[in-house]
């Protein structure tokens, strides 16, 4: 039984066909956003995080249908004018993308620590970044990425 | 062989460039095959066999085809009969064809028995519960030993299967190797240690499950987006298996969401392409987790004992291995697996003049073993290195001296290597390059050894400790592994690099560029990096063993070193200089005179003007070594007494991969091989009931590490260079991962005094070890 609601994806508002059953992340690949992943379905890997309203979730986790009149925010729509989120560009910079799978629910997810927390240890970070699973790195650089990042936005020496 | 060159006046390679595919990934462009439109596609699903063995003797999909949205059912009675492995090996596979795609007598509980392709996901999975089965149960073989008891239960007692050793007793394969007399080495020796040590079933777990995407070309080809480590063998076997002409199949690997061996596996693009050749229409299969876990493949579990006599000054004089390795329902990878845990490990201690090894892989109806990072050097490790930390114990030694005395050093050999290969002999070599000296003071020195060892700090109910190991691995497989790259120059003077090599997520495109554009005299950027398309690239076996920055990179050199000479020779025609005294730097070709000519000036001539030719070449590399990668690793653990729970406190890998074309890349295999050997250590495990069922196929069930459950892994790669390496790199991505195990094992003795020889080392298993030593005393 198919309805429509209204969702604001990347700050454009559009009607999209949900089922009853379906989670936002199938909604959301079915869109198009191809950047939220589909690891686990049980909200353990972390692979489909986005911000909703500003909050990272695990999109496999929340019903579409309860999401109407929300916004949410993917990898794709982190951008500004063109230039990389620093979060994005720190990730480059210090070699934390090998596959690659994870890094767009990563991303979200230390976007959402910086809205929070502009100063964030290193424990803050891996703290944050606990429900985000990654095979390849060990997380060694992707703390640094969340680290170099936060002193950019901050317009420390790293910036 | 070339000259030593110092790394640090490399122009691209050694330096941090970004990865060439990093852009498209943190930006989640549609890059891995799942992304792939799947608009009028057919979705489609498995069920699963929930015996451990049993005959079907019927199966009944009437019901399933009559859903509405059902487009097929496959199973044994409507697939090829053909008996193929599914290991992604080069040909033949040294590997038994002991499987169908789909078998009337299933082996593991999990293994499929059926496929529907439907309209969406939710017709298909709700399809395959209407497919009625009817089976003859069997007796099951559920461990190593009920395997090898007199009269077991024969699990692949079928005619048509080839390559196994011996059905009738479940063994699959068998190594056996004598160098000199190790019983009477070990009897004439003044210390002997005897350990045993048993490793768990786990599962690699990339973040990216197995997914494939199948469609028919305009042309009626068959082409298969697939994330795989082997393109040119998921070509070759898919083939036969669909008796399809090779050339009438297309692999394309887009981006891999990891793979760690698990994709060096044939699992779903022989479902899928049949799918699409039956109906005409595209396919897809995607696995589960739960499928991901219990019907894809495993880390062999194994059964090693290790002996070894030594004298009163800790020199070794013998060294006995003996293997049991338990590859499950199938045979994949079970002989190579096995052969490295014995060929990986034995070379490192080459001073024991007599060394046995004994190799047996055997059946069960448990989830299937594959290639798995580490490779069988991980199991063999364990072992290993536990015994020669038993070792220093008797002989009142510090750990880290008993290894000084024993490893292989350069200009040194092992038998070993000419006497173990894979599914034929090894061959001979000297090592070229051995950094294991430099990397143990280091390691010495970061931990704090010389002030932790012993020392038994307590906080608590928690104890600290420390231990360490030490390894060797290879690059590639010598005598097999063959990588071929095609580079040919564009107008700009920029550079198509074509590659077999198949970059999951390693780097490999990224450093198998910076080769090219070192040799180029270009920047990284200038090298458009296309791989792994099987209609596009040269051949390459693929992304495993080590290979790719050894095998491929020496391809992607030849091939480099063949594009120079042809542009020298154009620049020397066009510079009036003699082409000897010609050099490639800043994207020009400039002579002995300082006169230059740019790459865009010698590409337009060549492309458009006089003595007209695409500057372009081909080459291809097979080892005749496989020159081994070392590491010294290190870990500082807190063992809780009241709990029995460990915690890595510190970690240091410094290894020798030669010199690291990319250091962040190499950082990055070293960190991220340790942390999944942490998590091998410490809490992954397949845990299977009485039956033979996974009873844990989640990730929250099955634990790998997160960033809170890691210390800061620190990953120290020292300066050194391998003579055969393209700029003097070897290989550096599954070495890390044998480490752990051993490693946190040692520290936990040196903590609170208990051996722990079962993996993973949870608070449960170290707690009753705990407990068993307070009641002896």
């Amino acid at each position: 039984m198919s309805t429509t609601i209204t969702l604001t994806i990347n700050g454009t508002e559009r009607p999209v066909a949900v089922e009853l059953g379906d989670s936002l992340l199938e909604v959301l690949r079915r869109e198009g956003f191809t950047s939220v992943k589909h690891g686990c379905d049980t909200g353990d890997c972390g692979a489909c995080a986005v911000l909703l309203d500003g909050d990272a979730v695990d999109s496999c986790m929340i019903l579409a249908i309860s999401t109407d009149g929300r916004a949410v925010t993917t990898v794709e729509g982190v951008e500004t004018d063109g230039h990389l989120h620093p979060l994005q560009q720190a990730m480059i910079d210090t070699g934390a993308v090998q596959c690659g799978f994870c890094t767009p629910g990563t991303v979200m997810t230390g976007i959402d620590l910086l809205s929070r927390n502009t100063d964030p240890t290193q424990d803050d970070v891996k703290t944050a970044l606990a429900g985000n699973l990654c095979r390849c790195t060990g997380y060694v650089k992707q703390v640094d990425a969340v680290l170099a990042a936060a002193r950019q936005m901050k317009g420390g020496p790293d910036a | 062989m070339p000259d030593p060159v110092d790394p640090r006046r490399f122009a691209v390679v050694g330096h941090n460039e970004p990865k060439v595919d990093a852009y498209a990934l943190v930006t989640g462009k549609p890059v891995f095959a799942g992304d792939a439109s799947s608009d009028g596609a057919l979705h489609i699903a498995f069920l699963a066999s929930t015996h451990a063995h049993a005959r079907i003797t019927s199966i009944d999909t009437s019901r399933a085809e009559a859903l509405d949205g059902v487009s097929l059912v496959l199973t044994h009675e409507n697939t090829p009969a053909t008996m193929y492995t599914t290991a992604g090996q080069g040909f033949p596979e040294p590997s038994p064809y002991d499987t169908r795609m789909f078998n009337p007598t299933v082996r593991f509980v999990g293994e499929r028995v059926a496929a529907v392709a439907a309209e969406t996901p939710e017709i298909a999975r709700a399809a395959t519960k209407l497919i009625d089965v009817a089976y003859e149960t069997l007796p099951a073989v559920l461990s190593i030993d009920e395997a090898l008891a007199p009269d077991a239960p024969i699990i692949h007692g079928e005619d048509e299967a080839t390559g196994i050793h011996d059905a009738a007793r479940n063994i699959v394969s068998v190594v056996d190797v004598d160098i000199g007399d190790v019983e009477a080495g070990i009897a004439g020796s003044a210390v002997a240690v005897d350990t045993t040590c048993e490793t768990q079933y786990a599962q690699h777990v990339p973040i990216e499950p197995h997914v494939v995407r199948a469609y028919l070309d305009n042309d009626g080809r068959l082409v298969l987006l697939t994330s795989t480590q082997v393109p040119f063998h998921v070509r070759r076997i898919v083939a036969r298996v669909l008796d399809l002409p090779v050339h009438r199949i297309r692999v394309i690997k887009p981006r891999v969401g990891g793979g760690f061996g698990v994709k060096q596996e044939i699992l779903l693009e022989d479902v899928t392409g049949l799918v699409t050749l039956r109906t005409g229409r595209p396919a897809v299969a995607e696995l589960s987790r739960p499928e991901e876990f219990v019907s894809s493949r495993t880390r062999h579990p194994m059964r090693v004992r290790v002996r070894l006599g030594a004298t009163d000054d800790g020199t070794l004089r013998a060294v006995a291995m003996d293997v049991i390795s338990n590859t499950g329902a199938y045979g994949s990878h079970g002989l190579t697996v096995m052969s490295n845990a014995g060929s990986k490990t034995l070379p490192l201690y080459n001073r024991a003049p007599d060394v046995r090894y004994r190799g047996r892989t055997v059946y069960t109806n448990l989830p299937v073993g594959g290639a798995y990072r580490g490779y069988g050097a991980t199991q063999g490790y364990f072992a290993l290195e536990t015994a020669m930390d038993e070792l220093a114990v008797k002989l009142d030694m510090d750990p880290v001296e008993v290894r000084r005395r024993n490893h292989i050093r350069v200009g040194e050999t092992s038998p070993i290597f000419a006497a173990i290969g894979e599914g034929k002999p090894g061959v001979e070599q000297t090592v070229g390059s051995c950094e294991l000296e430099r990397c143990l003071d280091i390691g010495v020195e970061e931990i704090g050894w010389a002030d932790k060892r012993g020392a038994r700090r307590r906080d608590g109910p928690w104890v600290h400790g420390v231990g360490m190991s030490i390894h060797m691995q290879g690059s590639g497989i010598a005598d097999v592994d063959m990588g071929a790259a095609t580079i040919k120059m564009n107008d700009d003077g920029s550079f198509n690099l074509l590659i077999g090599a198949t970059d999951l997520g390693t780097g490999s495109d990224t450093i198998l560029g910076q080769i090219a554009a070192e040799v180029l005299g270009v920047p990284l950027a200038k090298i458009v990096v296309y791989s792994s398309d099987t209609d596009m690239t040269p051949f390459d076996v693929g992304a495993y063993a080590s290979s790719t920055t050894y095998v491929s990179g020496n391809a992607v050199r030849r091939a480099a070193e063949q594009v120079r000479a042809q542009i020298t020779a154009v620049a020397s025609a066009m510079l009036e200089e003699d082409a000897g005294g010609i050099s490639l730097r800043g994207e020009a070709a400039i002579g002995a005179s300082g006169n230059r000519v740019t790459l865009e000036e010698i590409a337009l001539r060549s492309l458009y003007g006089s003595d007209q030719e695409q500057i372009g070449a081909t080459a291809s590399f097979v080892g005749d070594e496989s020159p081994p990668p070392f590491l010294a690793s290190f870990a500082e653990v807190a063992v809780d007494t009241e709990t029995g729970q460990v915690r890595v406190v510190d970690y240091v890998a410094v290894a020798d991969c030669g010199v690291a074309i990319n250091p962040h890349a190499a950082e990055g295999q070293v960190e991220g091989a340790i942390a999944n050997g942490i998590g091998y250590a410490l809490t992954e495990e397949m845990l299977i009931s009485g039956h033979g069922r996974v009873r844990n196929p989640t990730l929250f069930d099955y634990k790998i590490p997160a960033a809170p459950d890691l210390p800061r892994i620190r990953a120290i790669l020292v300066d050194s260079y391998e003579p055969t390496g393209p700029m003097g790199a070897k290989s550096v991505a599954e070495i890390g991962i044998n480490a752990p195990i051993p490693t946190i094992a040692n520290a936990i003795y040196d903590a609170v005094g208990v051996r722990l020889r079962n993996s993973p080392f949870t608070a449960e298993r170290v707690l009753a070890a705990l407990d068993a030593v307070a009641s002896e005393d």
